[in-house]
């Protein structure tokens, strides 16, 4: 059995209430820094925890703090990114709407690390329940003393706002965060500057994960060098996957990082092995802007270690033959799957989510997606393929936000893998009209 | 002077002062290491790093940290440091990138260079002249839109707009209420002044000035002849709303259109008044002072075209299509 840090008391019926929270110790980490620490000392405490970035990048926390610029007179702003609308992460949703005081107790913590006096979660559109149940918890808070004027006596000032987007899976890029937050049109901002030094309204502004604000109270309940011990190398701390697919139990889990991939999978604790009678054919590691990797390279390496569901052991190989962690949107695929169909969904939805401000992302997803959408429907051509492989090289790395990056890289990554499946489909081209299933049977699958 | 930074494009090392960008630190060297800029306007503030054909690849980050730049970076939004490198045409990486952007660019332009009145002064048809192949792997439907009139002299032709946002700045900061702008997303983006509201503002006329395609045409020019058959001449009259410096576009002693006076990167040197612009169409109403050297290197004004692009014959590969 795991750690479990974040979700302990999850299953504590009425969590989401103030009271029980409490009762389960909750706050007493804000009691703990406000009465007996700095703000610079809960940042060195993040530092040495060697916590990353949750929503995706893997950027070291304590390290991102560091640049927010102090020396300004400007007010400082942290802002929450809940604007998670990766297909296949849906781990933040889970913490927000069951233990939505948590949340609050890291952002609380957090916003006294930075200075921050008026801080900001920006939610996803489509989240608008979770809207209530947050500003619910925050009136729970300012009422018990946590929030609002001279917090416990310390003398400092905070106010916790909840912003609803308007469902843009752009607004997940922080630039994009913040122009929506200050209600203009949610298009990434050319960087440099970068928030840390200009951010919303042009004030010096730190963005950060719901889980990453999250995962601060445990780190201050325990002491930063005490969760570094959790989890490998680089990679400390404890994850929510959220998994879902073809699994026998899908659902949000939260890992020890460092765990066998192979136990993550199989294990009747966690996503309980692939759904009975089926095998592994694919797997999309961490929310679908990640490369895609056949069951057989997810499960090993190619020198035939087995992969640690860890940052730095799910890259190993690179794009060749690895993936990343991303923000743990677990998706596995059986082999009734057909990656040609995956494949154009996938860039079908970053086409629609493209911001369209700079050239490659805005002309080359649509033209991608029309390419996939020929080759499922048996329209397609041998030199499709390539000409596929073309644009997303194009694509990559050229745009001002990763949304190019993250529309490139899951159609490059699917040719890349099961090349000989979009062959089928342009050799046969009246075997897979209109049909969802896969064509070639048990093509790259493995029992697990 | 030690308050300036060093900075070298491909091989060759200017000083210019600290915020500067790459592309204007390259503007000041002047030449062919200029890299095309499609979407930044010197006059536009926050205009630039939208259109990715400036992209160069920082070889050497800076003296204190020479590390070089992972991506390819915008030069228009890049600030230089100090004892940077930076490769533009020198770098096989970039020519390849841009190729890239050009084809991107293309896809959904119609090509209609024979009927668009911004044939011959168009940075797009440079752009692809100098950094596009002859053919398109295109083969999907362009996106299309009716015309739009925006007011009496503007005309709006959406197929043809590459969305750099100049016009949409302009309308921002050179005219004072904000009916311009983006409606929409991705490729589906349009600009639109919103339930074709006309702009009615006495500088207006400098979004055409501004647009680098032939998305904003003057209607009062609209098809009345060929850039290239009329000569631009230098020419002002006293006008109380602007500075009255224009170029006048004639043939014989008929005035065609006015627009401001350009530079050799296409931006306009000053900002002139629809009065000037649209009302003044005769010779008379102008003191002329002589002829306007064209600065453009348009592939037109070079007679480029002349020497032929060559052009490989379709190969047939079933299904009636070609590669």
């Amino acid at each position: 059995m795991g750690k479990k840090l974040l979700l302990e008391h999850i299953n504590v019926p009425g969590i989401r209430t103030y009271e029980v929270y409490r009762s389960k110790g909750g706050y007493s980490a804000v009691e703990k820094a406000l009465k007996s620490m700095s703000p610079d000392d809960v940042m060195e405490e993040v530092k040495k925890s060697g916590l990353r970035g949750r929503g995706g990048a893997g950027f070291p926390t304590g390290m991102k703090w560091s640049f927010l610029d102090r020396k300004s007179d400007k007010p400082r702003y942290l802002v929450c990114n809940a604007d998670e609308s990766e297909p296949g992460t849906f781990k933040d949703r889970y913490l927000m709407e069951h233990i939505p005081h948590l949340l609050v107790e890291g952002l609380i913590l957090s916003s006294y690390a930075l200075g921050s006096k008026s801080t900001y979660i920006y939610i996803r559109g489509e989240y608008k329940w979770i809207v209530g149940i947050l500003e619910e918890a925050i009136a729970e808070a300012k009422h018990a003393g946590f929030l609002g004027k001279n917090i416990l006596g310390s003398g400092i000032d905070l106010e916790i706002y909840v912003n609803n987007g308007a469902g843009a899976y752009i607004c997940g890029e922080e630039t994009a965060l913040i122009e929506s937050l200050e209600g203009k049109r949610g298009n990434p901002r050319i960087k440099p500057p970068f928030p840390a030094v200009s951010g919303l309204y042009n004030c010096p502004t730190v963005v950060n994960n719901v889980e990453t604000l999250a995962a601060v109270v445990p780190i201050i309940q325990m002491g930063g060098d005490e969760y570094a011990k959790i989890g490998v190398g680089k990679s400390t701390g404890t994850k929510l996957i959220s998994a879902c697919g073809h699994l026998n139990r899908p659902g949000v889990y939260e890992i020890e990082l460092g765990l066998p991939v192979d136990e993550f999978l199989n294990s009747d604790e966690y996503c309980g092995g692939i759904r009975t009678g089926h095998e592994l054919k694919a797997v999309i590691a961490g929310g679908s802007s990640v490369p895609i990797l056949p069951g057989e390279l997810f499960l090993k390496t190619v020198a035939g270690e087995g992969r640690l569901m860890t940052y730095e052991s799910l890259s190993e190989g690179g794009f060749a033959s690895g993936t990343m962690l991303g923000s743990g949107g677990f998706i596995a695929m059986d082999e009734t799957t057909c990656i040609v169909h995956n494949t154009w969904t996938l860039a079908r939805f970053y086409h629609h989510e493209s911001c369209g401000q700079c050239s490659p992302c805005r002309e080359g997803t649509g033209w991608m997606e029309k390419v996939l959408h020929r080759l499922e429907f048996g329209h397609g051509h041998m030199h499709d393929i390539d000409l596929l492989v073309d644009i997303s090289k194009k694509i990559e790395g050229n745009t001002i936000c990763p949304l190019g990056d993250a529309a490139a890289w899951p159609v490059a990554s699917a040719i890349r893998h099961f090349r000989e499946e979009f062959e089928y489909h342009v050799k046969y081209p009246n075997k897979v009209k209109d049909s969802r299933k896969a064509h070639l049977p048990n093509y790259k699958t493995v029992t697990v | 002077m030690s308050d300036l930074f060093k900075v070298t494009i491909d091989g060759q090392t200017v000083e210019v002062a600290p915020g500067t960008s790459i592309l204007n630190a390259a503007r000041s060297i002047g030449g062919e290491i200029v890299p095309p800029a499609m979407c930044y306007y010197s006059k536009l503030k926050g205009s630039g790093g939208k259109c990715r054909t400036c992209l160069v690849e920082v070889s050497k980050g800076s003296e204190k940290d020479p590390r070089p730049m992972p991506k390819l970076v915008a030069s228009c939004s890049t600030p230089i440091m100090d004892g940077m490198e930076v490769k533009n045409i020198t770098s096989p990486r970039v020519l390849e990138a841009r190729k890239g952007v050009v084809e991107f660019l293309l896809i959904n332009h119609p090509l209609d260079c024979p009927v668009c009145d911004q044939a011959g002064e168009c940075h797009l048809q440079d752009l692809s002249y100098e950094h596009g192949a002859a053919r398109s792997r295109y083969e999907e439907e362009r996106r299309t839109y009716d015309r739009i009139d925006i007011g009496d002299k503007i005309q709006l032709h959406m197929n043809r707009c590459i969305l750099c946002y100049r016009c949409v700045f302009t309308a921002d900061q050179i005219t004072n209420d904000r009916k311009h702008g983006i409606l929409f997303r991705g490729d589906k983006a349009e600009i639109s002044t919103y339930i074709e509201n006309v702009i009615e503002n006495d500088f207006s006329g400098n979004v055409i000035d501004v647009c680098p395609v032939g998305a904003l045409t003057d209607k009062t020019f609209r098809f009345k002849s060929r850039v290239w058959f009329v000569k631009p001449m230098n020419a002002h009259r006293s006008c109380t709303s602007c500075s009255g410096k224009v170029a006048l576009w004639m043939s014989g002693d008929e005035v065609y259109r006015v627009t401001a006076r350009k530079d050799t990167y296409g931006e306009v040197e000053e900002f002139i008044c629809n009065t000037c612009r649209f009302d003044k169409k005769k010779a008379s109403d102008w003191i002329i002072e002589g002829p306007r050297k064209i600065e453009r290197t348009s592939v037109i004004s070079l007679n480029k075209y002349e020497k032929g692009v060559k052009v490989e014959a379709p190969k047939k590969i079933g299904y009636g299509n070609t590669l």
